[in-house]
């Protein structure tokens, strides 16, 4: 993946959620994790890069993509706007809190876009959802609406749905905080999966140990700038930085 | 020791029983005034045919004006979630309007001094007009409530996915709506069938005008007015059981 990001900001009311950020990824990283205390802006910019949001300042492109220049806001029907939307369709975007359609069964949930977005006639698209959702195995679930699944099940079909269309990048924001730690697990596995199937893939985690086995560089964020990044056995083994050792030392310590 | 023989009565016990005990008395002596009222039914059986004329007139109305009202109510709610301010601001003026004055004069302007000047005649035609310009009004602020109640996060999750607009709406958020505002909605309908009783003051020969007229000849006031008390019970009641059996028909939250 290729991802440069030059003094990006963004500001939510009188909060600073990222503030001048610079980073410069590129291949062959192809899982990059963010960590970093919450409110650190981790979340904000999984949402830029995955173009649910623009910078207030700042440029942002992934591959050649132009993701928002803070000088030039969006508007609708614009080449701009286009190129988002055409991003977010061809990306996949898993939310800590699922957000799973909950009048739809798992099959519908991970069809639906499939149809309606990337044109699959119905019955390709039920095909494709019903394989992906046997990759993740919940080929069993596939009837059932949300409300019926546990909240390993769910998240895993929120991963199937954000799989479904084959995604170039793949953004989990803390895919498992809302998870108990047997859950949590079951979900892990099918991520790690992902990462050794070489699915490229941006997500923020609270999972150190995850963080470390899975990712190629590793990114730490602290009220809204990067405080250090890369390699994990380098910023795990021999953090640079006072604030990350600190971090690191308070999350590992139990 | 020696209270331990007394039954020990939740609160909510007490609340339930208190409740129904009153009720059951309320129904009691409300009967009780029903029977011992000399009736004088033989007064007002030769005009039973009026009655069940006007009763007929009164769905005839309520079922056209039912219709009407979900199309303008629909068109209302669009205007007043519209992302221009003209439709916005005129809806909104409409809506206060409607819902902040009489319903007897809105039929007296509409039906004097509107109708003629649209050279309209019918009575019918006028009658479902206006009542479903007043309903209308009332129903899209259901509406309304029902589509912003749908969380922030099934937006988000639909513009993640590539849904457009339209889309979001049509696969997304309308169908998680219907099924938040359908009790609401089966009380506006039922609204709308006993508002149909003010059209009587343009010479609709519609149930309560008809019950006025039995009365006018017969002087007999509760056996023209109780059977128009069961005639919209008659109306009003299947509405709330299809409105019943729609919410456990679409229901996904279990």
């Amino acid at each position: 993946m290729n991802i440069e990001l030059t003094g990006v900001s963004r500001v939510y009311g009188a909060t600073r959620a990222l503030s001048g950020v610079d980073l410069a990824v590129s291949d062959p990283v192809r899982v990059l994790a963010l960590i970093g205390p919450s409110g650190g802006g981790k979340s904000t910019l999984l949402r830029l890069l995955g173009g649910l949001e623009v910078p207030d300042t700042g440029e942002i492109r992934f591959d050649s993509t132009l993701l928002g220049r803070g000088d030039n806001p969006v508007k609708s029907g614009t080449a701009m706007a286009t190129g988002l939307s055409e991003h977010r369709k061809r990306n996949g975007f898993l939310f800590q809190a699922f957000n799973l359609f909950p009048h739809l069964t798992a099959l519908e949930n991970v069809a639906l876009p499939l149809a309606k977005v990337h044109g699959l006639a119905p019955d390709a698209a039920r095909e494709r959802a019903l394989a992906c959702l046997d990759r993740f195995r919940l080929g069993d679930h596939a009837a059932k609406r949300p409300a019926e699944l546990s909240g390993g099940q769910q998240q895993r079909v929120a991963l199937a749905r954000a799989m479904a269309h084959r995604p170039r990048l793949l953004i989990l924001d803390e895919p498992t905080s809302a998870l108990d730690p047997e859950m949590t697990a079951e979900v892990l596995e099918v991520i790690a999966e992902l990462c050794r199937d070489g699915q490229e893939i941006v997500l923020s985690t609270h999972e150190m140990g995850f963080a470390r086995a899975v990712a190629d560089e590793v990114v730490f964020l602290a009220d809204g700038e990067i405080v250090e990044w890369g390699r994990p056995e380098s910023l795990f083994g021999a953090p640079k930085q006072a604030a990350v050792k600190g971090f690191l030392g308070r999350v590992m310590r139990w | 020791m020696l209270l331990s023989w007394r039954v020990r009565v939740s609160p909510r016990q007490t609340i339930a029983w208190t409740v129904s005990l009153g009720l059951g008395a309320t129904f009691c002596f409300f009967f009780w005034v029903l029977l011992a009222h000399p009736w004088r039914w033989e007064a007002v059986a030769p005009y039973a045919g009026n009655l069940l004329a006007g009763w007929g007139m009164t769905l005839a109305v309520s079922a056209a004006a039912l219709l009407m009202t979900v199309a303008i109510a629909g068109a209302l709610t669009a205007g007043q979630l519209s992302a221009f301010a003209v439709p916005r601001a005129l809806s909104r003026f409409y809506v206060e309007i409607v819902r902040g004055t009489p319903l007897l004069t809105q039929i007296l302007i509409g039906f004097y001094l509107l109708a003629p000047v649209l050279k309209i005649e019918n009575r019918f035609v006028v009658g479902v007009a206006i009542l479903s310009a007043f309903a209308g009004a009332y129903l899209s602020e259901i509406f309304r409530g029902g589509i912003l109640s749908i969380p922030k996060s099934q937006w988000e999750a639909a513009r993640a996915i590539g849904l457009t607009g339209a889309q979001t709406y049509r696969y997304v958020v309308i169908p998680q709506a219907v099924r938040r505002v359908l009790p609401a909605t089966a009380g506006q309908f039922a609204n709308l069938v006993k508002d149909s009783s003010l059209l009587y003051v343009i010479g609709l020969g519609e149930f309560t005008m008809q019950a006025r007229e039995v009365n006018a000849h017969t002087y007999a006031t509760f056996e023209s007015y109780v059977p128009l008390a069961l005639g919209y019970l008659a109306l009003t009641l299947p509405i709330s059981f299809a409105s019943r059996w729609m919410e456990e028909r679409f229901r996904y939250e279990h």
